[in-house]
């Protein structure tokens, strides 16, 4: 019982080259940037798109093969689909459209009708039945698409940044529904979206997917814990350097190097916390501290009483200090600085 | 929004008020004239006499049958054009599009050469299915679907392509088919404009002169149209002409000012 898409999808110069699983029960997150393949993994899920190399399968049954020209047509999938949009039909009230996928599988229309009623009242908008989905507010929009994906009971529910296209002030309360709602589905739940919050309230598991491969999977606090793209470590805020790991020390490819402790030779990730920076004016011999390294003042960001200052050199940082010990120091953007950071406070792993 | 409009009123440029007042006045001017040149007292003899009716009833079910052809082929022409990419598609485009821009004398000539009874086409459907065109009433559909379908098909493909193709996409995965997507998502969704060619098509053959007497004749009864009684009564009855004119005039007027509700009810639908 499970969804598997190992596949290719060449669209222009874009690769989509990825190999995921779903496991029944569970709801998978794709994570990644703009441009990076999400909705083209979907539209290949759907079946909107052929895959070029590769195969999809769902609970046993071949949906696409490149390999032996199987192509299962999206309306033969066992896949419902949450758009980014909706995209609900405007020309049809709301029960039709919940119901539009039992009449497109051949239900008579006073049956359909019934069970698109019943999922409205289930999503808590029995009264909008006869509404237009122009006379809907965008969580409702959604809960609507999300009853018409689920009337036809599909065994796999793809969902295309399903909170995208809500502002910031209904955001919040759509996810805690979507979360509740997603919970009554038993398939297999497959989300796109570009937002980590997102992934962290919906999801069991995560995909990043970055320029079209998936450069790291496991569960949220697996990955954040230790990010392997600088993609997941922006998402989380913090510094990851790559190098090669030799007598104690990381060897960046920039020239730096960074004294680590109890890492293993070769080829290593280091993720050095903003937090565990500190700021100087000048270098001092007389620290513990292994590791420090001149720089200037980049760009300086308040956010509440911490500042998140970049710091620009052979080691490219981003430290986070309080306001209080930015004035003390009297920085500015320009001015020379010193990095420094324990050996102890830096985390290494293998790439 | 009361106080925009008065503030955008009060910044007209007076040179362009002027040259717009003009334009609407040359197109006032000449249907003034008509009005004002009609015989009024005979309107009930004109269009009581056999003839008047004969024609009348002719153009209205020769103008509906196009329509209906327009509809049958235009729609799918629309579709092809708007949807499938194919080497050429800007020459078929232009191609299918030719007899609304060319003189309707022109197609009535075109017609003739290919399915007259002695053209490239016309001799084989009247050596082998007994098929003649020219000068039969259906030679007039033929001639009026001619010159009226570009105008269903350039107003249906601009809707198709600014229609989201994604509607379709999510039709597809709840499960229907190609043709169910059709029916049930693509064509009801382009609604207003196909209001909108249909009519236009159909008042584009109701006033078909030039190809219909071409390639159809003007034979009373069988190809003599509207327009063709008109021109034929101005030499004969220039009081009968008029008439016919202004009813020519009234019909096609109330089926602007109704399209015009369609045209803002469509746009309307692309803005929500």
């Amino acid at each position: 019982m499970s969804l598997q898409a190992d596949i290719a999808v060449r669209a222009g110069t874009f690769e989509l080259d990825v190999d995921v699983t779903v496991g029944r029960g569970e709801v998978l997150a794709v994570l990644g940037p703009n441009g990076s393949g999400k909705t083209t993994l979907l539209r290949a899920i759907a079946g909107l798109v052929p895959v070029d190399h590769g195969r999809i399968v769902v609970d046993g049954e071949v949906l696409d093969d490149a390999t032996s020209d199987t192509f299962v047509a999206p309306e033969h999938r066992p896949i419902g689909v949450v758009f980014q949009d909706y995209l609900l039909f405007d020309h049809l009230s709301v029960t039709e459209n919940v119901a539009f996928g039992l009449r497109a599988h051949g239900r008579p229309k006073a049956d359909s009708r019934t069970i698109a009623d019943d999922w409205l009242e289930r999503m808590g908008l029995a009264e909008f039945g006869r509404a237009r989905p122009n006379e809907l507010s965008g969580g409702q929009a959604q809960r609507v698409a999300l009853a018409r994906a689920l009337a036809t009971d599909p065994a796999v529910l793809l969902l295309d940044e399903p909170l995208a296209a809500l502002d910031a002030s209904t955001r919040n309360e759509v996810r805690r529904d979507l979360r509740r709602h997603l919970a009554t589905f038993d398939g297999m739940r497959l989300l796109v979206t570009h937002d980590p919050v997102d992934a962290y309230a919906l999801a069991d598991r995560v995909a990043i997917l970055e320029g079209g491969r998936v450069v790291q999977t496991g569960t949220i606090a697996s990955v954040t814990a230790h990010p392997r793209s600088r993609y997941v470590a922006d998402l989380i805020g913090t510094n990851l350097v790559v190098g090669v790991v030799a007598d104690g020390h990381l060897h960046v490819d920039g020239g730096a190097s960074i004294v680590v402790a109890d890492a293993v030779p070769g080829a290593s990730f280091a993720m050095i916390r903003p937090q565990a920076i500190t700021l100087a004016l000048t270098a001092d011999p007389t620290s513990s501290a292994r590791n420090s390294w001149p720089g200037t003042v980049g760009e300086i960001d308040r956010l509440g009483d911490r500042a998140r200052v970049t710091i620009d050199g052979t080691l490219p940082l981003t430290a986070e200090v309080t306001t209080a010990a930015l004035d003390a120091l009297a920085l500015r953007p320009g001015d020379a600085v010193h990095a420094t950071v324990k050996a102890t406070d830096i985390v290494t792993y293998p790439t | 929004m009361s106080s925009t409009r008065r503030g955008d009123r009060s910044e007209l440029p007076v040179g362009v008020l002027i040259l717009a007042v003009i334009a609407i006045l040359f197109f006032a001017l000449p249907f003034l004239g008509l009005l004002w040149r009609a015989p009024w007292g005979s309107v009930r003899d004109v269009l009581g006499q056999e003839s008047v009716r004969t024609a009348l009833w002719l153009s209205v079910r020769t103008s509906l049958t196009a329509t209906l052809f327009a509809l049958v082929f235009g729609v799918p022409l629309a579709w092809l054009l708007a949807r499938v990419s194919f080497p050429g598609r800007g020459a078929v485009r232009a191609l299918c599009l030719l007899s609304m821009v060319l003189p309707p004398v022109v197609g009535g000539v075109a017609l003739f050469f290919s399915f007259g009874r002695r053209g490239l086409f016309g001799q084989y459907l009247d050596r082998w299915f007994d098929i003649q065109l020219p000068f039969t009433t259906w030679g007039v559909v033929v001639a009026q679907t001619f010159v009226a379908m570009p105008f269903l098909v350039i107003t249906v493909e601009a809707a198709l392509r600014q229609l989201d193709p994604r509607h379709e996409d999510a039709a597809r995965t709840l499960g229907a088919s190609r043709w169910y997507v059709f029916r049930r998502v693509t064509l009801p969704a382009i609604r207003p404009a196909l209001i909108a060619g249909a009519v236009l098509a159909w008042a584009r053959a109701l006033g078909e002169f030039g190809a219909t007497i071409t390639f159809a004749g003007n034979f009373p009864g069988t190809t003599q149209t509207m327009p063709l009684a008109t021109y034929l009564a101005l030499e004969t009855d220039p009081d009968e002409a008029l008439i016919i004119s202004i009813v020519l005039v009234a019909v096609s007027f109330s089926v602007l000012i109704c399209l015009r509700d369609r045209w803002l009810g469509g746009a309307r639908a692309a803005l929500a």
